[in-house]
């Protein structure tokens, strides 16, 4: 499943990069580059490689490591993409946060160092089935959607115009957005504090 | 390790005789090659990119053969110099072109730019170390190291990584033989990547980035990981506690940390770290921390949350030593313990950069960046006047001084402060920091919203602030170097009765 995570956020990031800046330095992988079709199927490779150990792995601790690999990997196609804020907070919000969290819960709720994952057989076949229907919805989407690219990446200004497309004509699900972070908050506080 | 030695018997003399005189050399030679470097980089610049990419910086250079239509030295351009090479002065000018054609790559520059930092993220960690002992000695009122090297010990760290390179390096049985080998990895390889965004000066960066300040705080972030996963794959209980308090301290004051670096990015409106530093271009006075009360306040708070980010005293709980052995790194020995320090002290560097950047002005001097221009005409030569105009009004230079004296400012907190509890970290950041910076937030944006009014008495108030906030940061800055002449002029003196009277035999 991991695997076609990946795949969507290569199509999410594609979408994204019309939106965002790019570096006004030449870079070493001009586009279009012999170095830049070599760093593309390396960091997808990578990224492949990683969500197959995430499904491999028995160890929870390590599967979070390949998630971190996987994560870490996308982040880096979001930077070759030139969408430098997506890639950037993908590091602070998925690599920095959620992962630290997910090893944090591992740590704290763990008996043994080993901790090992075993799945059962009905999950597997369950987790295969969604995996399944995910990857034909998905490639259906992919073959059925005109892509239009633009030849030209969108320069400097990026930033600003996502911060202003954010407060104005996104406001409304850009606010229900935080609400429902708000309101998880408070769930959480509530559920974590302690019997008076 | 024979060739270390025999540099080290043939330089060992004169480094002990002339001390300083080497240092000071030193100083200036590195600061003439890193603005060499970036007057040639300039200079391609202009050729291949033409004379905007330079900063409108139009200058007829001899450098013919760097033009883009011309991409390789074939025979008869060879033949064409050497046909052009009459006078001593032409021969050098063929000698430059030749030396400098390579650099028109842009992957040959990257690899240069890419040596410098790989440069600075081993020296710097390396010479705070020894700072530190320096200072932690001399707050103590011993001597720190004083033998390796000569001069108060200077090369101390060099012997102690080659120390810990011929170390035995111990993998416990019990660990996690795969994520224990793979946790330093992870702690250094961000803190080096932060160095990738950091600008030293407005042109002095390796990849400008529109979103560096993101950037950096997300690779300094992802340092957390290395050293849980050390806590966790060194499979004992100290390492474990250690781990778990990283988490928890890092996690919370993240928050705490972005929040009030969002106070200048309000005031400035971008969060290009380059275009932040330039907007404080116009003297002490128009630095963010000095505009804008919110954004003092912010600053203040901001070094708080950055000391426990970088696991610093008081916030040092994940290596408690008098608490959990070494906490996180108990189990390492060898030079993966020092990859652990490396990346400490790199991050310290990356966060002091950060604070002057964002807070107090970045690589501009307290003089106004404008005054530039009439030493620009006063001189007439461009490479004169970029020379006075880098030392005088802002440059790597200042950026690197500003540094040094936050790293100084953690050294020192470090050795005069005691450790605080775990509850006590997460009390000052849930409830003081957090509320205390949410409030600055919205304090900035309505203070960027008020700046725009055209009232007179709101210019009136703002002005006055601003002079007051100003005031403050003169004196503060004026009362450092006070303090420390103070202090070299009493360094004989004891430290004061309280530890005389405490001494054995008093």
């Amino acid at each position: 499943m991991m695997s076609v995570f990946a795949n969507l956020s290569v199509c999410l990031s594609t979408l994204a990069s019309e939106g965002s800046g790019v570096s006004d330095v030449p870079s070493a992988a001009a586009p279009g580059g012999l170095l830049e079709w070599l760093l593309f199927n390396l960091v997808a490779g990578g990224v492949v490689a990683s969500v197959i150990g995430v499904c491999v792995t028995k160890n929870i601790v390590r599967m979070a490591v390949w998630l971190f690999v996987a994560l870490g990997s996308v982040s880096l196609l979001y930077f070759m993409l030139a969408a430098n804020f997506l890639a950037a907070i993908q590091l602070i919000v998925y690599a920095g946060g959620t992962l630290v969290l997910l090893i944090f819960g591992v740590m704290l709720t763990s008996k043994s160092p080993w901790v090992r994952w075993e799945s059962r057989p009905i999950e597997i076949v369950a987790a295969a089935g969604v995996c399944v229907a995910l990857a034909v919805g998905l490639c259906l989407l992919l073959v059925r959607t005109t892509w239009s690219s633009t030849e030209q990446l969108v320069p400097g200004a990026a930033m600003k115009t996502l911060g202003e497309r954010l407060l104005t004509t996104y406001l409304v699900p850009f606010e229900v957005a935080g609400v429902l972070l708000m309101i998880v908050m408070v769930g959480a506080a509530h559920l974590a504090r302690q019997e008076e | 390790m024979q060739i270390a030695l025999l540099v080290y018997q043939v330089a060992g003399p004169f480094v002990r005789r002339f001390p300083g005189m080497i240092l000071l050399s030193a100083v200036v030679a590195s600061c003439f090659l890193v603005w060499i470097h970036a007057l040639v980089f300039a200079y391609v610049d202009i050729h291949i990119l033409g004379p905007a990419a330079a900063g409108g910086l139009a200058v007829a250079s001899p450098f013919s053969i760097l033009s883009p239509s011309t991409w390789g030295l074939t025979p008869s351009m060879i033949a064409g110099l050497l046909e052009k090479a009459g006078g001593i002065g032409a021969s050098l000018s063929a000698l430059l072109q030749y030396l400098f054609w390579p650099l028109q790559f842009s992957i040959v520059r990257d690899l240069v730019g890419l040596g410098a930092i790989m440069g600075l993220f081993n020296i710097i960690p390396m010479y705070t170390i020894w700072w530190e002992r320096k200072v932690a000695g001399r707050i103590q009122s011993r001597l720190g190291p004083m033998r390796v090297g000569g001069w108060h010990g200077w090369s101390q760290s060099l012997a102690d990584g080659i120390k810990l390179l011929l170390k035995e390096d111990l993998i416990p049985k019990g660990a996690d033989s795969v994520l224990f080998r793979l946790a330093p990895y992870l702690a250094i390889i961000p803190s080096a990547l932060a160095f990738v965004a950091l600008p030293f000066g407005s042109t002095y960066v390796f990849r400008e980035l529109d979103v560096a300040l993101v950037f950096t705080l997300g690779v300094l972030g992802i340092e957390v990981i290395g050293v849980i996963l050390a806590g966790w794959a060194s499979n004992n209980k100290w390492s474990v506690y250690g781990a778990m308090r990283e988490a928890c301290q890092m996690v919370s004051y993240e928050i705490p940390m972005g929040m009030a670096l969002l106070v200048p990015v309000i005031a400035v409106g971008s969060l290009s770290l380059r275009a932040i530093g330039d907007a404080q271009s116009g003297g002490w006075f128009t630095w963010l921390a000095f505009t804008n009360p919110f954004a003092f306040v912010a600053f203040v708070s901001y070094f708080i949350a950055s000391l426990a980010s970088c696991k610093r005293a008081p916030f040092d709980l994940p290596e408690a030593e008098s608490e959990l052995v070494a906490g996180f790194h108990t189990e390492y020995s060898g030079i993966r313990w020092s990859f652990f320090f490396f990346a400490e002290y790199a991050a310290m560097f990356v966060v002091s950069g950060l604070a002057a950047i964002l807070f107090l002005g970045g690589w501009h001097s307290p003089l106004p960046m404008s005054w530039g221009e009439s030493v620009r005409q006063w001189c007439g030569s461009e490479v004169m006047a970029r020379g006075i105009n880098g030392v005088l009004f802002g440059g790597p230079i200042w950026f690197l001084l500003k540094c040094v004296f936050f790293l100084y400012v953690q050294i020192w907190l470090r050795w005069t402060l005691p450790r605080i509890r775990i509850d006590q970290v997460l009390y000052g950041c849930v409830q003081v920091l957090l509320p205390l910076t949410m409030l600055l937030v919205l304090g900035a944006t309505l203070w960027v919203w008020a700046s725009t009014s055209t009232n007179a008495g709101w210019a009136a108030f703002s002005g006055v602030v601003n002079v007051g906030l100003g005031i403050i940061g003169a004196i503060f800055a004026l009362m450092f170097p006070a303090i420390a002449a103070y202090g070299f002029y009493h360094r004989r003196r004891l430290v004061g009765n309280l530890v005389v009277d405490a001494l054995p035999g008093s």
